[in-house]
């Protein structure tokens, strides 16, 4: 692997990261698991995915630490 | 277990006989070198070195022969993967988000408070309370998740133990989370008191989480590192005016307040921040402060390892026998509930079994991030530890040590701390004031203020200039303020839900999340109830934090106690009877700790109950007792140090309830001679296609 395709997957871990730090997943993955297993529901725009999942991060769960 | 037979090379054995010899001999210099100040730098090599030998050998061992973990095992991701919450993820990223969820304030504020006795008793319990302790509860737990599709503690305690213990045990978690909330939101109140640059850059965080939610939602949606940087540029920005708002006559004292004010401003804030819908406020501030938590954390490595500190502070203190000014109590079992977050915390047991076991892509990750995330958590510690013991020793007592002891004046402090044999000057304490931009640095109890004058003076050894250390003092208080704050908002609506729930058992229309009559009196049951403790704490007359820390640490450590009696039942109930001391030891150790605690915060001379029959004494006597200045207030003291006597008994009661459960279930378990536990069943993971 030459260092620039390094580099590139080094930053799509770092953002991925960043993203699920604040509970928001891959949008890609999803939407790859929409198109394989339920091809009949409608694919969410990466904003309305986003509202999604912001919402479902603080439904409970205590999900941090003191 | 086929990876149990890998036999590790001539090279690595010899390598890690090396890292064992560095680690012992650092490890001796930090605790037998006597009557000169050491580097800060032995402490951390001895940190390093225990840590990498703690995960190497004891982590694998329980890997392999507690937990037993299988690499060809299906998890939770893979098995339910639903593209949202169960996806199998990268190592590395699960590995970023836990040690993101679970490091908070908390290991911050414990080590700081523990250095009254010396950096030597705090630096020795993180060290071998995390290799022995947190990281197998937090790894343990974690384990026993992946086992069981991910699911939550409350629940695998609902299954091995039983319906009752389950419900006793979340009584206890929503009681534990009032007293956090109220704990953290005081050491804010701690840091801002008459400190209008502080207020200020802390108030500036919500029209510029305002302004981000309004980004995030209508210009650039789900722009979230984007939008961070303009929010974080537009917080440096703050801090820099906040100098200006500090000097100026006519805004400084609409920014300068006293405790109380504080703590009604931080409850009505705290009602108004988890009413509001989360993209607006909640959600902007959340990655802000995250981004920043980690962003500081890294820092603060950087300017330990560079500006290399010595510790001015003495291995031991004579505070050890219980007579010191921060906390109230000897070293045993004070030292072990005052730093519980780097050490051992019950809170991430929960975290643990959250969202952590539903991304791991293999079960053979799970040391990495159960066992690593904890011990990397116990490295903040140690670092809030050699922040607070490089500074003067005088300057740490008069920040940190209560009024009703040292007094409001420089020259009364200094006189009563050098008499404790920490020689200060007057105007030592006023320089220091200055330097960090405060009219006085005398009694911010707490952990944040002392941390921030640590780091600032660090900060500033390695890079120079004029005004930066109150540049960075300010900054260090504003990032703990910030998330402190988050921790509040997201807590008060969490609490909200759970309140909603049982409200909903009496009458059912209230449950629904969507109603607002629900929604306003849930959150105003919620934010009553950690309100009373912060207003509590704001009134105190030794500071707050003297009072409510151990009780604080009570409650997180009888949650570590109930999370290692879950694992140390499932071991029995698994036949794997032989590491029963694995999570038992701990579990004892901390059942002991959190009794000893509460039943001297229930008799005797540091008790609540103490506290209570002098003001009673004196309020039948008819005198009146600083810092009351009426008969009402002195009423006020009694009725708090009560509430403080029952949630004591209420926390013991728990304990020992959950202890006699636990025993049930073991001697069951025991005498059964096939295993019990309620695993999922084995799936390979080649037998399972990818996606």
């Amino acid at each position: 692997m030459d260092l620039k395709t390094r580099l590139q997957a080094f930053r799509k871990r770092a953002v991925q990261t960043a993203r699920l730090c604040c509970g928001v997943p891959d949008y890609e993955v999803y939407v790859q698991h929409l198109r394989e297993h339920h091809p009949e529901r409608k694919v969410p725009s990466y904003a309305e995915f986003f509202r999604e999942r912001q919402e479902a991060r603080y439904k409970g769960g205590g999900g941090r630490c003191c | 277990m086929n990876s149990a037979t890998v036999k590790s090379g001539p090279v690595a054995k010899l390598a890690w006989v090396v890292v064992a010899i560095v680690g012992a001999w650092c490890l001796g210099v930090v605790a037998l070198r006597r009557g000169e100040p050491i580097n800060a730098i032995w402490m951390v090599a001895a940190a390093l070195a225990i840590f990498a030998i703690g995960y190497r050998f004891y982590g694998k061992f329980i890997e392999w022969q507690v937990l037993q973990l299988d690499p060809s095992r299906a998890p939770p991701s893979v098995l339910r993967n639903d593209g949202l919450d169960y996806v199998p993820t990268d190592k590395w990223v699960v590995f970023g988000h836990h040690f993101a969820a679970i490091a908070g304030a908390g290991p911050l504020v414990g080590p700081v408070l523990a250095a009254q006795m010396g950096y030597l008793p705090g630096t020795l319990w993180i060290l071998f309370g995390v290799v022995f302790a947190g990281a197998v509860q937090d790894f343990m737990i974690l384990g026993l998740s992946l086992r069981r599709d991910g699911r939550s503690l409350g629940h695998m305690l609902r299954e091995e133990l039983g319906p009752v213990p389950g419900l006793v045990a979340m009584l206890g978690v929503l009681v534990l989370m009032m007293i956090v909330l109220a704990v953290l939101a005081l050491v804010v109140v701690k840091a801002l008191t008459h400190s209008p640059w502080g207020t200020f850059t802390v108030a500036a965080t919500i029209p510029i989480a305002l302004l981000m939610g309004a980004y995030l939602r209508w210009f650039r949606p789900g722009r979230i590192l984007e939008v961070s940087i303009i929010g974080l540029v537009l917080l440096l920005l703050s801090i820099w005016a906040g100098k200006f708002v500090a000097d100026s006559a006519a805004l400084a004292p609409i920014f300068d307040m006293d405790a109380k004010a504080l703590a009604w401003w931080l409850i009505a804030y705290g009602f108004v921040a988890s009413v509001l819908p989360v993209w607006l406020l909640l959600a902007p501030r959340d990655y802000l402060s995250t981004f920043l938590k980690i962003g500081t954390i890294a820092l603060l490595a950087l300017a330990i390892f560079l500006a290399a500190p010595m510790l001015q502070m003495p291995a031991v203190t004579k505070f050890i026998d219980g007579t010191g000014p921060v906390f109230a109590g000897n070293l045993f079992p004070f030292l072990f509930i005052t730093i519980a977050c780097g050490a051992v915390s019950g809170w991430h047991s929960i975290i643990a079994s959250g969202t952590t076991p539903k991304l791991l892509a293999n079960e053979g990750q799970a040391r990495m991030v159960g066992y690593g995330g904890m011990l990397c958590e116990a490295f903040v510690a140690i670092m809030a530890l050699i922040a607070a013991a490089s500074l003067h020793p005088g300057v740490y007592f008069a920040m940190n040590a209560p009024g009703a002891i040292i007094g409001t004046t420089v020259e009364h402090a200094a006189q009563v701390i050098s008499q404790w044999g920490f020689v200060v000057m007057p105007d030592e304490l006023t320089r220091t004031a200055q330097e960090i931009g405060e009219n006085s640095i005398l009694s911010r109890a707490g952990g944040a203020p002392t941390l921030a004058v640590g780091m600032a003076q660090l900060l500033h050894n390695i890079m120079p200039g004029e005004g930066m250390v109150a540049f960075w003092y300010h900054y260090a208080i504003l990032f703990e303020a910030l998330f402190i704050l988050t921790t509040v908002d997201a807590g008060t609506r969490v609490g909200r839900f759970m309140i909603q729930e049982i409200v909903g058992l009496i009458h059912k229309p209230l449950q629904g999340t969507e109603s607002w009559t629900g929604n306003l009196l849930a959150t105003a049951i919620c934010v009553a109830l950690w309100g009373y403790f912060l207003y509590q704490g704001a009134v105190d007359p030794l500071g707050g934090i003297n009072t409510l820390w151990p009780l604080f640490g009570i409650a997180n450590q009888m949650l570590a106690a109930i999370a290692l009696m879950l694992a140390t039942v499932v071991v029995v109930k698994l036949k794997r009877e032989r590491y029963v001391w694995v999570p038992g030891i701990p579990a004892i150790w901390l059942i002991v700790c959190t009794l000893a605690a509460g039943y001297e915060k229930l008799t005797g001379p540091i008790s609540f109950t103490a506290a209570a029959d002098k003001y009673a004494d004196a309020l039948a006597n008819g005198q009146l007792l600083a810092p009351a200045k009426t008969t009402a207030a002195m009423q006020q003291i009694i009725t708090n140090n009560r509430v403080d006597m029952v949630m004591t008994g209420l926390f013991m009661a728990l304990v020992v309830v959950m202890v006699l459960f636990c025993l049930n279930a073991l001697v069951k378990a025991w005498r059964t001679n096939h295993p019990t536990a309620i695993e999922e069943p084995y799936v390979a993971l080649a037998d399972v296609a990818v996606h």
